[in-house]
């Protein structure tokens, strides 16, 4: 079952350690996840560790994480190029990209996390 | 052993400036005193060793010259016809004013991160000013103070204990203890757990409940409903009492205003709150800044330009306007057909959209370290880290400017050298 999320990303303090470090593991662990309080974790169907997250800009597959500090429906996934593939590209006419507040679907998945080069060769 | 005491930090917007750097030989050891972000920056990463090229972007790098590089990347830019200069953020103003040079010869457009960042509080700014002040007076002065999408615990982690939570000074010895803490988000971040009260707002909500502490405080609260965006009317009520009721007051506020539902409005309506507090008591607001230069380079395109970042030199004369001129407006409307990413990496913090174009044209990237915007670019050339190799001025996030001094000595050009090179070679090719 997919369950409908509204996604927000932002900076963690792991994210900013690695941001001259982009091509590490530590990189990937620090920002290839999403996170979810337990309830929403619940009603989420358990096919694999990882989580699927597709929005109308693009789908990406990230680490599921629990964080009980989020309110039931909010995802959160550090910024950085796995967040990216999924957010709103809009400006809005004000130059600014929608990072916050993505309308997105969620649903478990055994399918693996692409490295950071796999992810942006996707791109070219 | 060598040791260098007060050195500056050139990570965060706090630009903490009570280092101590331990070296040995050309080689940093220790970083006494900085966060995690800041030591992990100082001690340094895998670098990019030498120029490099390709022809086919799915192709393998090639080890070049400098001259070859930087020949490579004036053609690229020379052939342009709409080219985008963007980034710089992590570098020294020295290394903007080069940039904005090389801009108006190209007739680029040249941004900066606070695109992604800050660039709709500026906006905000140009709407309402800014009633504002340096870090210094908040850490002397304030007892309430407000974080409002912003989670500097995780973003700028010495923050409250230099200047706004902890932190002991002339009218606050008292600290922590004499002062409130409030925390307003959409989720209950390590930030909202040191706080005396957590206001949970929906998300995408802040510009509501702004104004309805805006109408409580215009002694208006019949109006305000029993519940705004998520936050109870007993709860705003109370915190609109805390606000005015406050000796000094400060906001400080990030992309939980800039990057939601309304952008720049919110940081708007959060001036106009504000404003409106100075007429019960003294109240101050300030972004949290990301990069430690970003304020900078506000700083030096505004001087040099009239405007603080997305200026437009197609026509000339500089033209600004975020919305139609900001790097993502101009990606992913495909009209950029160069660019040159510099002290940043857009490919990293910008939508796959705009990544995609980015990836589809001709690509120069100027930095030190390996990251997304190396596996799309053409051509490649590492320079030294500013801050740490290389010396200058930076802006903090309350607008201070402060001097870096070289910490090792550089074992790159640096950036400036570099831009320096390119605008030379860019004016030869065009025979100016």
């Amino acid at each position: 079952m997919t369950l409908k999320v509204n996604l927000i990303t932002g900076r963690t303090i792991n994210q900013g350690a690695n941001l001259e470090n982009k091509t590490s593991p530590d990189y990937l662990e620090a920002t290839a996840y999403c996170e979810l309080n337990s309830n929403d974790i619940e009603k989420l169907d358990k096919s694999g560790n990882n989580v699927k997250v597709r929005t109308n800009y693009g789908e990406v597959t990230v680490k599921l994480k629990e964080n009980n500090g989020n309110p039931d429906g909010i995802a959160f996934i550090p910024m950085g190029p796995w967040a990216n593939a999924v957010v709103d590209h809009d400006t809005k006419g004000c130059g600014m990209p929608g990072f916050k507040g993505i309308q997105a679907e969620l649903e478990g998945t055994s399918d693996k996390i692409l490295l950071m080069k796999e992810l942006i060769a996707r791109y070219k | 052993m060598a040791v260098i005491t007060d050195a500056l930090c050139p990570f965060c917007g706090c630009m903490c400036d009570d280092l101590m750097i331990v070296t040995e030989g050309n080689r940093i050891i220790e970083a006494k005193h900085a966060c995690k972000l800041g030591a992990a920056k100082i001690m340094g990463h895998h670098r990019i060793k030498e120029p490099m090229m390709r022809s086919d972007k799915n192709g393998n790098f090639k080890e070049v010259s400098y001259d070859e590089a930087i020949e490579a990347a004036a053609q690229i830019l020379v052939k342009s016809k709409r080219p985008l200069l963007y980034g710089w953020a992590s570098a020294l103003c020295e290394v903007h004013k080069k940039g904005i040079l090389l801009a108006e010869e190209l007739g680029a457009i040249i941004d900066n991160t606070a695109s992604v960042c800050h660039g709709p509080s500026t906006l905000a700014v140009h709407e309402k000013g800014l009633p504002t002040s340096t870090l210094g007076q908040i850490k002397n002065r304030a007892d309430v103070v407000v974080f409002w999408g912003c989670n500097p615990a995780q973003a700028h982690p010495r923050h409250m204990g230099r200047y706004s939570v902890f932190a002991k000074g002339f009218f606050s010895d008292k600290g922590r203890k004499m002062r409130k803490i409030i925390v307003v988000d959409v989720r209950k971040t390590d930030t909202a757990n040191v706080a005396d009260e957590y206001v949970q707002v929906e998300q995408g909500a802040d510009y509501m409940v702004i104004s309805a502490l805006r109408a409580i405080l215009a002694g208006q609260a019949a109006v305000v409903p029993d519940q705004v965006g998520g936050v109870t009317k007993e709860q705003l009520v109370k915190l609109a009492d805390t606000l005015k009721t406050a000796k000094f007051g400060a906001i400080f506020f990030g992309m939980g205003l800039t990057q939601s539902k309304g952008r720049y409005k919110n940081i708007d309506n959060a001036i106009s709150l504000t404003t409106e507090l100075n007429s019960f008591t003294k109240f101050v607001i300030m972004p949290m800044r990301g990069h430690y230069n970003v304020t900078g380079f506000g700083q030096v395109c505004t001087w040099e330009t009239g405007f603080a970042t997305a200026v437009d030199f197609a026509r000339g004369a500089p033209y600004y306007n975020p919305g139609e001129t900001a790097s993502n407006d101009v990606l992913y409307r495909k009209e950029v057909d160069a660019a040159m990413i510099i002290a940043g990496d857009a490919a990293a913090h910008f939508p796959a959209n705009s990544v995609r174009h980015l990836a589809a044209i001709p690509l120069v990237q100027i930095d030190p370290y390996w990251n997304p915007t190396t596996e799309i670019a053409d051509v490649v050339i590492p320079t030294a880290i500013c801050g740490v190799e290389v010396e200058g001025t930076a802006y903090r996030m309350d607008g201070v400017s402060l001097r870096y001094r070289k910490m090792i000595e550089p074992t790159h050009p640096t950036d400036i050298e570099v831009l320096e090179r390119l605008i030379e070679r860019v004016k030869e090719i065009r025979g100016d």
